[in-house]
């Protein structure tokens, strides 16, 4: 069976101007082991699809659609099933380590209580397995740091006992929700080297979301899309790197700064993205996206299955697309 | 922390010495003393009392005199109760306000965190709404007319509770004004904890107590209720100051022999001894008060370490 399979997921947020999708149609599959990064710029509906899998919605959002651990959808579930599932079986580390802590209990109580919920340890025993996972994501003197408080650690240090703590239980599957942007760049490299030791020791699934396509290079297997809600296209890693089926991803990557190529310029995709209240009645790209036709503005594309496994929803044939990647120096 | 409570209680002296100086120009610039009464003293006799209590000297001197005597901690003798040292006034008066002043804030505490807690879980509910009138019907209305409606209903109509008067600490007069004090800080507290609790549930590591599976009541008993504290616990300084102040009103109306009432007294007749010692005791209340709530804090609050 397969570890983590999500179908058709979708949120939706009652706001002041009526109900707003935030995601539509989501759909993947993640096995032991494996690792998927969901990319996209800021807004493309990354962080609400993993927090609807988690059931961490704010208030006003609601999740359609399924979410099968297992088997079992976690979305159906009770608060109370959930929680037995949630920080045991699947774990989560956020975006904002800084924020993300309890600044008002130490590292030892926010861990320990995790291992006391889910596994009934002892306080004791519990302390002891913490301070094993501190030292296992290299946090030095962990013994004694595992008594302070989350100020007295650096961002990067905060980070690592965030993951630490994700991983008390040895979960399944470990959602990373921007892990590293919040970080220095030479400790983003770290953390990434660290996760990728850990789920080689772990052998846990990984499904990261990032907008640094440098992090996907480095540790996912699958990638995804994500713009506006939906998914453009989904692939193996190397397939969206080097073979991009849609406009989107190309101008994700052309996007990348690069220090072998000429010129001082940054590149950017033109334009912002779409307001979610008002998303265009075609596709979610089609008023940034310089292959744009009519039909791309007025009929949605469906997310289709091409050889190699890959999806993509484009109205544009392969040609034209690996063509406007030739014009923009991608690969 | 105790070097830095004793270095606190240090600097407030100055504090103590400005309010003390200005209380006692701004009394002697009152027009009319201590002595003058309906029927005429004899001049005789008015130079005598004016003698007994200095009051024929140079102010100069008669404030270096009030300053001796209060290092000593004599807060000198009443102009007006003959045969009483304001010492023996306030620690007459002194227990009846505590007592109610004390067991008000304790109930308040507990009753308004509760309600404020209640509330906050259950935003925009029946029992939120119900917590948030009590809180603006509690702050809004001043304490001088919720005090005679209360009498009015207990004391008056339903006639279970006497209107008011002491009976040496008896439970049935003591209920009403602890009432009173009670629903105005409990309104206080209640709207402060609603609002503190409702924005750190909304902060960022509560979702992460979520992610791990914690149970609800567990990320709030444990997560969110200490930071939630935080500002309950500051306005709690000026709340119980507060207190101090509407004791001159509950207890007039309920007429209690406590501090206020004492204050009151003591204003009307040009008691000079009496009124400065009564602020002197409430500015060192006060200084105590700010104390205590910073050391809360620096318990409650890792990141602060004195």
């Amino acid at each position: 069976m397969t570890l983590l399979r999500v179908n058709n997921l979708g949120v939706d947020f009652a706001t002041h101007d009526g109900l707003v999708s935030a995601v539509n149609g989501v759909s993947f599959e993640l096995d032991r082991g494996q690792t998927l990064g969901i990319v996209g710029e800021s807004g493309s509906g990354k962080s609400q699809t993993v927090l609807a899998m988690m059931g961490l919605l704010a208030k006003n959002g609601q999740a359609r659609g399924e979410v099968l651990f297992e088997g079992q959808n976690l979305l159906g579930m009770s608060t109370r099933e959930l929680n037995r599932i949630r920080g045991n079986r699947v774990a989560m580390i956020f975006q904002d380590p800084m924020t993300s802590l309890n600044p008002y209990l130490t590292v030892e109580r926010q861990m320990t209580e995790v291992l006391e919920l889910h596994k009934n340890m002892t306080r004791r025993a519990a302390k002891t397995r913490a301070i094993e996972l501190l030292e296992a994501v290299k946090i030095p003197e962990a013994a004694r740091r595992v008594d302070m408080y989350p100020h007295e650690f650096s961002g990067g240090m905060r980070q690592r006992v965030m993951i630490a703590m994700a991983l008390l239980c040895e979960p399944e599957v470990l959602i990373a929700d921007e892990p590293t942007t919040a970080l220095d760049v030479t400790v983003q490299a770290q953390i990434i080297t660290l996760m990728q030791e850990l789920q080689r020791d772990f052998g846990t699934a990984i499904v990261m979301i990032t907008h640094d396509l440098g992090v996907v290079a480095g540790l996912c297997d699958r990638v995804m899309v994500m713009y506006g809600g939906r998914v453009m296209e989904q692939g193996s890693a190397e397939q969206i790197f080097y073979q991009p089926t849609h406009p989107y991803t190309v101008g994700l990557l052309g996007a990348l700064p690069r220090l072998d190529h000429d010129g001082d310029t940054l590149v950017s995709i033109p334009g912002n993205p779409p307001n979610m209240a008002h998303m265009p009645a075609g596709c979610a790209f089609c008023e940034r996206c310089t292959l744009a036709e009519a039909r791309c503005h007025s009929e949605r594309p469906a997310l289709q299955t091409l050889e190699g496994g890959i999806l993509r929803a484009c109205h544009k044939s392969l040609a034209e697309v690996s063509q406007l990647k030739e014009m923009s120096h991608v690969g | 922390m105790w070097s830095y409570a004793l270095r606190r209680l240090l600097a407030t002296i100055p504090t103590m010495l400005a309010v003390i100086t200005v209380c006692y120009l701004l009394l002697h610039a009152t027009p009319g003393g201590p002595f003058d009464t309906e029927r005429k003293v004899s001049e005789a006799v008015l130079a005598n009392l004016n003698a007994k209590y200095h009051l024929d000297l140079p102010l100069w001197q008669q404030y270096l005199y009030y300053l001796k005597g209060l290092v000593q901690g004599d807060l000198g003798a009443s102009f007006r109760y003959a045969d009483w040292s304001v010492n023996e006034l306030v620690a007459a008066a002194l227990p009846v306000s505590l007592t109610i002043g004390g067991v008000a804030m304790v109930l308040a505490l507990i009753i308004g965190v509760a309600l404020g807690v209640t509330a906050a879980l259950r935003q925009n509910s029946i029992v939120d709404y119900f917590v948030m009138l009590l809180g603006n019907v509690g702050s809004a209305v001043p304490s001088f007319v919720i005090g005679p409606v209360l009498v009015l209903i207990f004391g008056v109509w339903l006639k279970w509770l006497p209107a008011g008067g002491w009976q040496g600490f008896q439970l049935t007069y003591m209920v009403l004004p602890i009432a009173l004090l009670t629903v105005i800080n409990m309104a206080t507290i209640g709207r402060v904890m609603r609002g503190s609790l409702i924005e750190v549930l909304n902060s960022n590591f509560i979702r992460t107590a979520r992610a791990k599976g914690l149970p609800m009541h567990t990320i709030i008993r444990r997560h969110a209720l200490k930071p939630a504290m935080l500002p309950v616990v500051s306005v709690m300084g000026p709340l119980t100051i507060s207190s101090i102040a509407s004791a001159v009103v509950t207890e007039t109306v309920f007429s209690l022999p406590g501090l206020g009432k004492l204050i009151v007294n003591g204003a009307s007749n040009r008691d000079y001894t009496l009124v400065l010692g009564l602020v002197v005791l409430v500015t060192v209340f006060a200084v105590l008060l700010n104390l205590i709530v910073d050391l809360v804090y620096a318990a409650l609050d890792p990141k602060i370490r004195y």
